[in-house]
């Protein structure tokens, strides 16, 4: 099956799981009116958001001095680095610091980008096991699911059926108490924390300046997993960059704000390396893998270079009401929801993706909400053109140009409308049906009548 | 050629065609400028109050939303009797902490077996006591953060391994905002930073079950701010 | 002022009544109107499906059109941003770029010019419904309209305006998307017609007829007796 007909097919399912629409739209109604309380302390918050996105640009547009100088810092306090062009070279690099640590267990904290290059199969083949320790993670982990969304993975499931789970993977007792239920999960990790040979976290930021990884969360799950095993790797994106440490002032708040309606998260940590001389614990060591993976071709498409500018806080997932209809894993993608749309064709080729892009109504409200100001919709629109001009579909592309011989002859327009005004009758007794011919319409909608007098008409006889 | 220099041979060439103005939605194009940034962050970032005691007040009214437990007292004294206080109700056995102006004196007058982690410990150790007790380096009136590091607050693991973290503290270590914080870590480390710099924001916490809040997901269950 | 009026192709072919009322309005205020009949379409379905060359083919012809123009009124905040926003990117270095910004320059969409052009709130307008207000989202996010229709309708005697929860959501229409993608376009009309309904409201009221076909097939489906009406109808009656 074609990723397209497969996304079709999904949306079909998940547009009629009325269960699942109601599930999502009460956790974003909630999220947003958090979300809004935080944006309303700010003492001005577009201008936030202004800043915020010079900061990103500053750092996309100058990427290749930044990660001189993050590599340059990160180095000099013992911190090795590893650069990986692709999928496949990440998770050699990860592999073979695994090896050579004779590793059997690995402990990780969130990363999207550990889904990007499907880390966990490739650790699981290799023998080693591997824990997610953030309690999302760990229950998609344990339904061999990818995660629903990128800053909420469980938000699709209820708590009956993470209890279920927990009774059927952990052997837990039955509660539906959410309280219960992390405590569980927390008994379950505690022990995974400190036997884990191997840490693997991702990165929210990269700072130059200092050469330090911020790691953005809640749990304590990271701040765990980069204290307790010996060896820790982190893995990120080239765009993660930040110029300077003080940048941060600015991009905690506003990541918490945008992703969870918070503040600030509960654990917002920078880190510099590994263990260092005087200190009594920490890994020994600190591996960094910097990806690349397509990243530098969204780069050199200087109209969506700014898509590099996403700080992965989720927002415009939480307002777009496809996401909101269809949910995350009818997508197919690692990033769903507008940001997800405009970059995996980057990704992962425009042929096999740009079916997302199409899977838009432009309304832009992602867009509005972005707080790095990525031009998320029009980026969409312009995918759109990309394919249709790299390889146009030849139906479609028949249409409009018929479309448009007929829009730039009046007449010809006029007599066309008629025609059509004299054979809506017919449709009305197949509305709906396989022999209608604007059923993709008509099957859930009514088509207005075509009017007698259309405005022209009435507007000659005026005259 | 190394994948280092590939993947930077790549960044520099895409680089050479300019992009559109950060925020401008592709309206404008011009040449990257180098400093494009117009504004510094402080003055948009929520306000805080002009005095110490609007500040503290801050403090105060976000850390109950937050669901620490912040304490303020008039001495050392007191703070030290709260402590007691503390360790009877919830009945602590094994308490870990590290050396410090502020700890060494409160820690001892417990009479519990202290586990130092500013020495060699094992984690498991650390793991079965009641309570890490830190200093911290400044906490923050904005989001009523505490901020530590490594080398003020015991390494990596005091702040988060035990089911409960109390933070002893000083009323002039209250500063203003993030801003004002990273200003505080560039002066006090900026020669050779630690290597982990960690803003404590309330008690560990998590809405990955129906977005529901419950605390302690993997970190400490209670945050304990007690000031003087 | 000579006002040229742009006639999206499906309010004339669809909804005239809402083309003949802004004819009428426009009058009354004094203005002479006049209607380029040459023009059937903005090129916005081409455009919007990544055709541009196809849709520059019928862009190109509109645009000596309106070239003498002094104001360029269109119903419609979709057809309106066409012009407005994405008329100077698909003529963007051609030999029409200066003219596709002069005219971009010039366009208003019609909430927008009766406020912040005319300086026009009270129409004096009669209309004892409660009605509830749908923001087109490219004349929302695209056009900055918010205020216009608003201001207007809060001069209308007898009318009652009810905000809907969801006044900002998308109503699913989205031009070929509603074609392309009906299952995920009817949920999120479904999601705006339940929020319209429960302001209990007579009428949904919207400067954009695309939106309104969307969503009067899916009401008129139902058998939701909730109806549709264009802007400049409600505003032009006595």
């Amino acid at each position: 099956m074609t990723f397209v007909s497969q996304f079709l097919k999904q949306a079909r399912v998940m547009t009629s799981d009325l269960r699942h629409r109601r599930i999502i739209r009460t956790a974003l109604g909630n999220y947003e009116i958090v979300r809004d309380k935080r944006k309303a302390a700010f003492q001005n918050w577009q201008s936030a958001r202004q800043l915020a996105a010079e900061t990103k640009w500053e750092a996309v547009n100058h990427l290749d001095q930044y990660l001189e100088e993050l590599v340059a810092k990160l180095e000099a306090r013992g911190t090795k680095v590893h650069w990986a062009s692709n999928s496949a070279q990440a998770r050699e690099i990860i592999l073979q610091i695994v090896t050579e640590k004779k590793a059997r267990s690995v402990i990780k904290s969130k990363t999207m980008t550990s889904e990007e290059i499907h880390l966990n199969d490739a650790l699981e083949h290799a023998g080693l096991n591997v824990v997610e320790s953030d309690l999302g993670e760990f229950i998609v982990q344990l339904r061999h699911e990818t995660p629903y969304h990128i800053v909420f993975p469980s938000m699709h499931l209820t708590r009956d059926e993470i209890s279920e789970l927990f009774q059927r993977e952990l052997g837990s007792a039955a509660t539906n108490d959410p309280e219960e239920l992390t405590m569980i999960a927390r008994d379950a990790l505690r022990k995974k924390y400190i036997t884990a040979d191997i840490g693997i976290t991702g990165a929210n930021f990269a700072i130059a300046e200092t050469g330090m990884i911020s790691i953005t969360e809640n749990e304590g799950n990271a701040r765990l997993t980069a204290a307790l095993p010996k060896t820790v790797i982190s893995l990120l994106g080239i765009e993660k960059i930040l110029p300077k440490l003080d940048d941060l002032a600015l991009f905690l708040p506003m990541l918490a704000t945008m992703g969870a309606g918070q503040a600030l998260t509960a654990y917002n940590t920078m880190y510099g390396g590994p263990r260092q001389p005087g200190e009594t614990d920490g890994p020994e060591e600190w591996h960094v893998v910097l990806l690349d993976n397509h990243r530098t071709e969204l780069l050199a498409d200087a109209e969506q270079r700014d898509a590099l500018q996403c700080i992965r806080c989720g927002a415009c997932l939480n307002v777009c009401p496809i996401f909101r209809n269809v949910g995350g894993h009818a997508y197919g993608t690692t990033y769903s929801g507008p940001i997800g749309s405009v970059i995996t064709p980057h990704l992962r080729g425009l042929h096999d993706w740009k079916h997302l892009s199409n899977a838009s109504s432009l309304c832009g409200a992602c867009t509005e909400t972005c707080p790095v100001k990525i031009d998320l919709h029009h980026h969409l629109l312009q995918n759109r053109r990309n394919a249709a001009q790299e390889k146009p579909s030849a139906s479609e592309q028949t249409t409009y140009k018929l479309f448009a011989f007929a829009a730039n002859r009046p007449k010809l327009w006029n007599f066309g409308r008629k025609v059509a005004r004299l054979f809506q009758p017919l449709q009305k007794p197949v509305k709906g049906t396989a022999l209608d011919p604007a059923k993709a319409w008509t099957q859930t909608r009514d088509l207005p009548p075509l009017a007698k007098e259309s405005f022209k008409d009435w507007w000659k006889k005026r005259k | 050629m190394t994948e280092r220099e590939k993947i930077l041979a790549r960044v520099r060439q895409a680089l050479k065609t300019p992009a559109p103005l950060p925020g401008s939605h592709g309206k404008i194009h011009l040449p990257a400028a180098e400093q494009v940034r117009t504004s510094t962050a402080k003055q948009w970032l929520p306000f805080v109050g002009e005095s110490f005691d609007e500040r503290l007040a801050l403090f105060a009214k976000n850390a109950a939303e937050l669901k620490a437990d912040f304490q303020l007292f008039n001495s050392a004294d007191e703070m030290r009797a709260a402590l007691t206080r503390l360790s009877e109700t919830e009945k602590w056995q094994r308490v870990a902490g590290h050396s410090g102006g502020l700890t060494d004196a409160i820690c001892a007058t417990l009479g519990l077996p202290l586990l130092r982690t500013d020495r060699p410990y094992d984690v498991n150790d650390l793991e079965s006591c009641d309570v890490g007790i830190s200093e911290c380096d400044a906490l923050i009136a904005q989001t009523s953060s505490v901020l530590v590091t490594n080398r003020s607050a015991g390494g990596r693991a005091l702040s988060v391994l035990p089911p409960h973290h109390v933070v002893l503290a000083r009323r002039e270590q209250l500063i203003a905002d993030l801003p004002s914080a990273f200003e505080l870590l560039k002066q006090k480390y900026a020669a050779n930073y630690p290597s982990m710099i960690s803003f404590i924001t309330g008690p560990s916490r998590t809405g990955d079950i129906e977005r529901i809040l419950v605390l302690g997901a993997h970190g400490p269950k209670k945050l304990t701010i007690l000031c003087f | 002022m000579t006002v040229t009026l742009f006639i999206p192709c499906f309010i004339d072919a669809l909804f005239p009544r809402a083309g003949i009322s802004m004819v009428q309005i426009l009058e009354r205020l004094g203005h002479r109107v006049v209607v380029p009949e040459a023009i059937t379409c903005c090129g916005q379905p081409p455009f919007n499906s990544g055709y541009w060359d196809e849709a520059r083919a019928v862009a190109a012809k509109v645009l000596p059109q309106l070239a003498n123009a002094d104001a360029i009124v269109i119903g419609s905040g979709s057809c309106g941003a066409m012009l407005k926003v994405f008329y100077p990117q698909l003529f963007e270095k051609t030999p029409q770029a200066g003219l596709a910004k002069q005219i971009s320059e010039r366009t208003w969409e019609f909430s927008d010019f009766l406020v912040n052009k005319l300086g026009v709130t009270d129409l004096g307008a009669n209309f004892p419904h409660k009605v509830t207000f749908h923001d087109g989202c490219h004349g929302l996010r695209e056009l900055n309209l918010k205020k216009q229709p608003r201001a207007l309708l809060a001069n209308v005697k007898g009318l009652q305006l009810v905000e809907m929860s969801e006044a900002e959501t998308c109503c699913g229409f989205g031009g070929t998307f509603s074609a392309k993608f009906p299952m995920i376009s009817t949920a999120m009309g479904d999601v705006k017609c339940a929020s319209a309904t429960e302001t209990s409201a007579e009428y949904i009221v919207s400067n954009d007829s695309s939106c309104l076909m969307h969503l009067q097939g899916l009401l008129s489906r139902q058998g939701n007796p909730l109806k549709t009406i264009h802007l400049a109808e409600v505003l032009n009656q006595k």
